[in-house]
């Protein structure tokens, strides 16, 4: 689960890491008195979305008076921002953020995410702040400073100055530095977060150390345990479909294609993705309504499917294990009574009982094109697609 | 012979007495699989499904002598009961638990860590289709019936592929000796490497076939060990050619997020380490009957 960037910073100043003044803002009045209460002369307005490489979208505007900030929020609230993380369709900015300007001197990077290969929490940190990592990595490799930290034990104070110093930061500015570093370890560790990343860091003329812009995101299978993460949720950032999913257990990805797929298990939905691929067609979608496949399970997945006007053909590869194709085909034949699927369907069972359940859904009234192999399917799917653009 | 449990296995079931528990541990049962009793914290002295129910895995071990054990707790509770398996001398752990927090799974391989390699458990999934030895025995939520005993080893991430795949293998006439679900998590208790190790000192074994998917270092690292280590022939696929960067593919753990992760790349970086790469999912089956004939 992703957080704003304003929500961020809140759990970061809540360990210790220091943020420049700022508030929330719904409206341009809104924004105006915000400006106002934090004071200065210069404010930065922030369009919140779940997406870095705000502001060369436009999203983040410089503003010298409360007029200019009430200006820029009235030009940013209910825009979609096209980011290049967002996609084509963009994210809608429901709020902004109005932050104190603040005077850099120098920006650093720093990321903690979970090392794969190590099982350890990684920290990377880099000079070269602003740009992102990818860009970091490709075009500054030698600035990368990598600290793997050992869960057990967390972050010893000299992996932090360790590291503070790798940054080439001066010794008046070691201790707080570290403890920036340290405030984010923390934050990681202690609220289940698979990834945080401060981008800037940056040392300001006045010589504070402060976290500029900051994304987290949560471990989804630890949101049970961490009430005050998941009530950051905002569904508005999410893809309207895939929060439909999730809301109903259903683990979903919408993809570009048109070849809808209702399949049981991640692992051979992106294998049946695969083979409708080489087979010349795209999906539409990554469906996994999970190993039972139950009835209910598949009428959520047909509605679901059905939401996507982009589909044109629907690839339903069910393999039954415990469960048994009969039961399978009883379930789809169930939920095409509730549901209309006016376009081509074709449906693969495989594993227990495949006899019985595909002799049970020839007898029902439903029209389906009956696959055999994953190879059969995908090729039906894709021809099926064809014959309806000829 | 096998790896990991064979029919004299004694098992026991932690979360015994929930009701996904039961449900398989009497598929286990019927299967053949030799489940002596299971944990239950605070139904100690039940009898469940005609076994012992013990309150703590210690107990457990002492009172039936068993050696592995497959986990049905939920995923609040199960870094808990892994590291009580562990505790108590459990040598084969099979964790079918899915959506226990990556945290909780660092956890785990650190508590471990205390153990020396001849007393360390193996631990396997969480978020799997579990362990079989076909004809053997069965420690997990699989349909027994598509797996024909034989010489080939599976490892596998995901449950269903690997009952794909299994099948595939049936049609042809050719059986599996063990078939392994690593799970969809992106922290595992065992790595492809760790079984594929295991496969390659398993007299009975002649070829591993390895279903990879996006995400993770961990077939790469696999694929180096069988070009360093292997007589055997490896055949390999990988899911997910259409994934998007970025993107969590149904499992927690299948997502591309660096070089060297989605499958295009991960297919070459296999290649070559010299691993037969099966050029599409279902050509799985077809693939290891070419490798083994090429073989002898």
């Amino acid at each position: 689960m992703d957080i704003h960037e304003y929500q961020a910073k809140k759990i970061l100043s809540g360990f210790g890491v220091t943020i420049p003044r700022g508030g929330i803002a719904y409206s341009p009045e809104n924004a105006e008195n915000k400006a106002r209460e934090i004071g200065g002369l210069k404010w930065v307005v922030k369009a919140q979305i779940h997406s870095g490489a705000r502001g060369k979208a436009g999203g983040i505007i410089v503003c010298n008076s409360a007029l200019e900030v009430a200006q820029a929020t009235d030009k940013l609230l209910g825009k979609k921002l096209v980011t290049n993380q967002t996609g084509p369709e963009g994210k809608i900015v429901n709020r902004v953020y109005i932050e104190e300007a603040t005077d850099i001197k120098k920006e650093l990077y720093l990321g903690l995410v979970f090392d794969r290969s190590s099982e350890c929490i990684m920290v990377v940190a880099s000079t070269e702040g602003g740009m992102s990592v990818e860009e970091i990595s490709k075009e500054k490799p030698e600035s990368i400073i990598r600290s793997k930290i050992e869960v057990a034990v967390g972050m010893q104070k000299f992996q932090a100055r360790e590291i503070a110093f790798g940054l080439g930061i001066k010794p008046e500015l070691i201790s707080r530095t570290a403890e920036a570093i340290i405030g984010c370890y923390r934050a990681f560790s202690e609220l289940d977060a698979t990834m945080v990343e401060v981008n800037p860091l940056v040392i300001s003329e006045q010589e504070q150390i402060l976290a500029l812009d900051c994304k987290m995101s949560f471990d989804n299978n630890a949101l049970f345990r961490r009430n005050q993460v998941s009530e950051l949720r905002d569904k508005t950032q999410e893809n309207t479909n895939e929060v439909y999913a999730s809301d109903r257990g259903l683990n979903y990805v919408s993809l570009n294609g048109n070849i809808g797929n209702i399949i049981n298990g991640a692992g051979l939905a992106m294998a049946s993705m695969d083979m409708i691929k080489l087979a010349g067609g795209e999906p539409a979608n990554f469906l996994d309504v999970g190993g039972g496949a139950t009835p209910e399970k598949i009428v959520k997945a047909f509605k679901l499917i059905l939401m996507d006007e982009k589909v044109k053909v629907i690839l339903v590869n069910i393999f039954a294990g415990i469960n048994r194709c009969d039961w399978v085909a009883e379930g789809i034949i169930q939920a095409l009574q509730k549901i209309e699927v006016n376009m081509p369907l074709v449906i693969r069972l495989a594993g227990t009982n495949v006899e019985k359940g595909n002799k049970i859904l020839k007898e029902s009234k439903i029209s389906y094109i009956e696959a055999n192999t994953l190879e059969d399917a995908a090729n039906k799917a894709v021809k099926a697609l064809k014959e309806l653009t000829k | 012979m096998t790896i990991l449990i064979d029919e004299k296995t004694k098992i026991i079931v932690q979360g015994f007495t929930g009701k996904i528990g039961s449900f398989h541990a009497e598929e286990m049962i019927k299967y053949g699989t030799n489940i002596v009793g299971g944990v239950t914290p605070g139904k100690g002295g039940q009898t469940h499904l005609g076994l012992p129910v013990f309150n703590t895995v210690k107990e457990a071990v002492k009172n039936t002598g068993a050696s592995a054990s497959v986990l049905f707790v939920p995923p609040a509770f199960a870094a808990d009961s892994a590291m009580e398996a562990a505790d108590a001398g459990i040598k084969t752990c099979v964790a079918i638990t899915d959506g226990i927090p990556s945290h909780d799974m660092i956890k785990i391989k650190r508590y471990m860590k205390r153990y020396s390699k001849s007393e360390k458990m193996t631990l396997i999934g969480p978020n799997c289709a579990g362990v079989i030895s076909p004809g053997k025995s069965l420690l997990g939520i699989m349909p027994g019936h598509i797996y024909k005993q034989g010489k080939v080893g599976i490892i596998g991430r995901s449950g269903t592929l690997g009952y794909e795949a299994a099948q595939q293998l049936k049609n042809l006439g050719i059986g599996i000796s063990t078939s392994v679900g690593i799970g969809g998590d992106p922290i595992n208790g065992s790595s492809f490497k760790d079984i594929i190790e295991k496969f390659e000192a398993d007299k009975n074994t002649e070829a591993v076939l390895m279903i990879g998917e996006i995400g993770g270092p961990q077939e790469v690292a696999a694929g180096k060990f069988a070009k360093e280590n292997m007589k055997k022939p490896v055949i390999a696929y990988i899911a997910g050619l259409t994934a998007p960067k970025g993107r969590v593919m149904g499992h927690a753990g299948a997502i591309v997020s660096a070089y060297g992760e989605s499958a295009i790349e991960k297919v070459e970086l296999l290649k070559e380490c010299g691993v037969i790469i099966s050029k599409n999912p279902s050509v799985m089956g077809e693939t290891v009957k070419s490798a083994l004939n090429s073989k002898t």
